[in-house]
């Protein structure tokens, strides 16, 4: 197996702001006032005019330097925030646009599913849309013509085939569309989110046909997506973008954590400087944070990981002697809709401080039991049952990302739901 | 990573490089299918849609060749060399009509496929070709009245007959295409840079249409108009398609064929010029929409 797919020193430059005045009305007016000496009619009315301002400023890179190489056979995870430069790269592979600086290099072809059901039309039916788009794919009418029925059977839709597409649900749609998709055969399939989309049956359906993809066929993938589970059970290698840049090549559970572990770098807020706060104040908090069980402090967390809940706090008080001290914390929904509160009174765990100073009380929560979305996490203290601080606004907040909450890969129900929850399962006559 | 001795096999690259001329006519071909699809969509959907959309492919020939006929004709006094005036005026329209449904289809290409094309690769070119091919019904559908009004004159005393330039009428099609296309993709590349022009280019079309000679024989031009505007008329090379289709149809006018073969270098010239444009800024108009 040799490499397939190599990016050498790929750059991608944006031009913040409008080229020209982007009317022929407005660029002809400009040009007689410059003739007859006068300063530009439309510097006045737009805020910014990227003719008078120094060009540094008017260029941002998208991406700046991406060298790597993907082997054939290889299922190629691409991770990264929002801005990250994912979308940007995955442009440039899928010949969408091209790069400022640098070259990709390909021995197969490249086919990508940047978003499913592209070109769909909603007055052909189902059949002439799965033409129509395999073509659009770059599929010929052969290939789509010997694959039709299969086409057909995965996406689940055959009473409909023969309806036109207006008429289909948008979860039926989607799943035509990704049937299409998943029956092109390139050399290189290009995924980004797709299964992100339809119910959990036809995920399992989706990424169980992106396995086969990969072990049976042997196809090359680049697989870009926020699931790290997916990420985490598909790819065999992953890099990691960070503001256009591979921060991480390597593989993939080193790039998981790597990628949770990114916002290592900010430094967890001082909470003492919190004026909106009640209580005696003999014992505060000064910071907070989420570890990993492996000690790298994250904002992301995965569902059905372990993770450690960490308070670090000031005891001030001259005469601090046997304080028997009660943290407490809340866990809200980024509404403010309150899920859980947690002493350590509750499960009789005593803290008993003796002298003033820095302490760091810490709350291992095993097999996080969260469904993925945005959190947020507030503290109270009690001092031998007297309240000591209570900072009415958030400690900290973290997101948390669908992980292996069920230990086999599942990634369990596909709705709002804010709990999980897993028990023993029995049959009895 | 050693390097294997087939390492510079490379099926393709994808670089910032632009050569002049890039064109790769070997994908184009591998995307014949989609090229067939995309006509057969456009087909479909227009007898999908609203009665009116097929009849307006009617009403418009007809209402334009009988205010043609009155304010040119009856009004203007412009003889059309014993052919009855109005079917003399739809012959123009019906040539005239697939050239600017080829333009127009042709110079949207960037403005109403920004949605696909900034999601899927395939040679772009591929979308004004459907179009120009699927307007090749509505040109049918036009033809088709021309002649049942070609009949009907027949009927009534006229002897209208075909020369044996129709043989040229495949000849005539393409080149209307050709230029269509062209001009067409050269706007379709201009107006993703300014959007107004497309204002400016339907204004330009219609006056486009008085120095074609549609409305009138180009003897006409010649007798009553100042030498120099009959020259601009006669050079024209819709001017010459135009007058070409109505000498074989009708009989009527005139035809050279320096003139053809001057109108169709102008026609091949405009498409590989309209090719390499449209070819440029399908790269990169992606960022700037």
């Amino acid at each position: 197996m040799g490499v397939i797919l190599k990016v050498e020193n790929i750059s991608k430059q944006y031009r913040l702001g409008t080229v020209g005045t982007g009317t022929i009305t407005h660029d002809l007016n400009r040009f007689w006032y410059k003739i007859r000496g006068k300063e530009d009619p439309y510097l006045k009315i737009g805020a910014v005019n990227d003719r008078s301002i120094k060009a540094s400023s008017e260029y941002v890179w998208a991406l700046q330097d991406i060298n790597f190489e993907v082997q054939e056979g290889e299922v190629l995870g691409i991770i990264g925030k929002n801005g990250a430069g994912k979308s940007t790269l995955l442009k440039l592979l899928s010949r969408v646009t091209s790069p400022t600086t640098g070259v990709i290099k390909t021995k197969g072809s490249i086919a990508s599913l940047l978003e499913v059901g592209t070109g769909f039309h909603p007055e052909l039916t189902g059949r002439e849309n799965i033409y129509l788009n395999g073509a659009i794919l770059g599929m010929t009418k052969a290939e789509i013509a010997s694959k039709i029925d299969e086409i057909i059977e995965f996406s689940g839709c055959e009473m409909y085939i023969d309806t036109p597409t207006k008429r289909y649900s948008s979860g039926m749609t989607v799943r035509l569309a990704f049937a299409v998709a998943a029956h092109l055969e390139p050399d290189i399939l290009v995924v980004d989110e797709v299964l992100a989309v339809g119910d959990a049956e036809f995920q399992k359906k989706a990424i169980g046909k992106m396995q086969d993809i990969s072990t049976g066929d042997g196809r090359t993938i680049l697989f870009v997506s926020h699931n790290m589970a997916a990420v985490k059970s598909l790819c065999t290698r992953a890099i990691v973008l960070e503001n256009g840049k591979v921060s991480f090549e390597g593989d993939t559970d080193n790039g998981i954590n790597f990628y949770l572990a990114e916002e290592k770098k900010k430094i967890s807020k001082d909470l003492s400087t919190i004026k909106n706060r009640s209580g005696d104040g003999k014992v505060r908090f000064r910071s907070f944070h989420i570890e990993h069980s492996n000690g790298d402090i994250i904002e992301n967390v995965l569902n059905g990981d372990t993770i450690v809940f960490s308070f670090k706090i000031d005891v001030t008080n001259n005469h601090a002697k046997n304080f028997n001290i009660d943290l407490g914390f809340s866990i809200h929904t980024s509404d403010d809709e309150l899920i859980s509160v947690l002493y350590n009174s509750y499960q009789s765990k005593i803290i008993n401080v003796n002298s003033n100073g820095e302490y760091i009380i810490q709350c291992v929560i095993s097999n996080l039991a969260l469904n993925e979305g945005d959190y947020i996490v507030k503290g109270r203290i009690e001092c031998n049952k007297i309240e000591s601080d209570w900072p009415k606004i958030p400690l900290g907040s973290f997101t948390v990302i669908k992980g292996d909450f069920y230990g086999n890969g599942n990634l369990g129900f596909n709705g709002k739901s804010k709990l999980l929850i897993k028990g023993e399962w029995n049959i009895k006559s | 990573m050693a390097a294997s001795q087939n390492d510079d096999t490379w099926l393709y690259e994808i670089s910032a490089k632009h050569r002049l001329i890039d064109l790769n006519f070997k994908e184009i071909w591998r995307y014949r299918d989609l090229l067939l699809l995309f006509v057969k969509r456009d087909i479909v959907t227009i007898y999908k849609q609203t009665i009116l959309g097929p009849l307006w492919y009617l009403i418009q020939p007809l209402f334009t060749s009988i205010i043609f006929t009155l304010v040119f004709n009856n009004l203007g006094n412009i003889q059309t060399g014993g052919i009855p005036p109005f079917l003399f005026n739809l012959t123009g329209i019906t040539a005239w009509n697939y050239f600017t449904a080829c333009f127009n289809g042709s110079s949207n290409t960037f403005r109403s496929n920004a949605g696909i094309f900034s999601k899927v690769y395939f040679p772009r070119v591929i979308v004004p070709l459907s179009i120009t091919i699927s307007n090749l019904l509505k040109f049918g559908v036009q033809l088709f009245i021309l002649i049942v009004f070609y009949i009907y004159y027949n009927f009534n005393g006229f002897t209208i007959v075909p020369n044996t330039n129709l043989v040229l009428f495949p000849i005539y099609v393409l080149m209307v295409a050709l230029l269509g296309l062209g001009l067409g993709m050269i706007v379709s590349a201009l107006t993703t840079k300014y959007r107004d022009l497309s204002v400016l280019v339907g204004f330009g079309l219609s006056l486009l249409m008085y120095v074609s000679a549609v409305p009138y024989p180009l003897s006409e031009a010649r007798s009553k108009l100042p030498a120099w505007v009959a020259d601009l008329v006669e050079y024209n090379p819709l001017t010459q398609i135009v007058e070409g289709f109505r000498y074989m149809v009708l009989s009527s006018g005139s035809f050279s064929w320096f003139g053809l073969l001057y109108t169709f270098l102008i026609c091949i010239s405009l498409f590989f010029l309209g090719l390499i444009i449209f070819n440029r800024t399908g790269k990169s108009f992606i960022d700037t929409v």
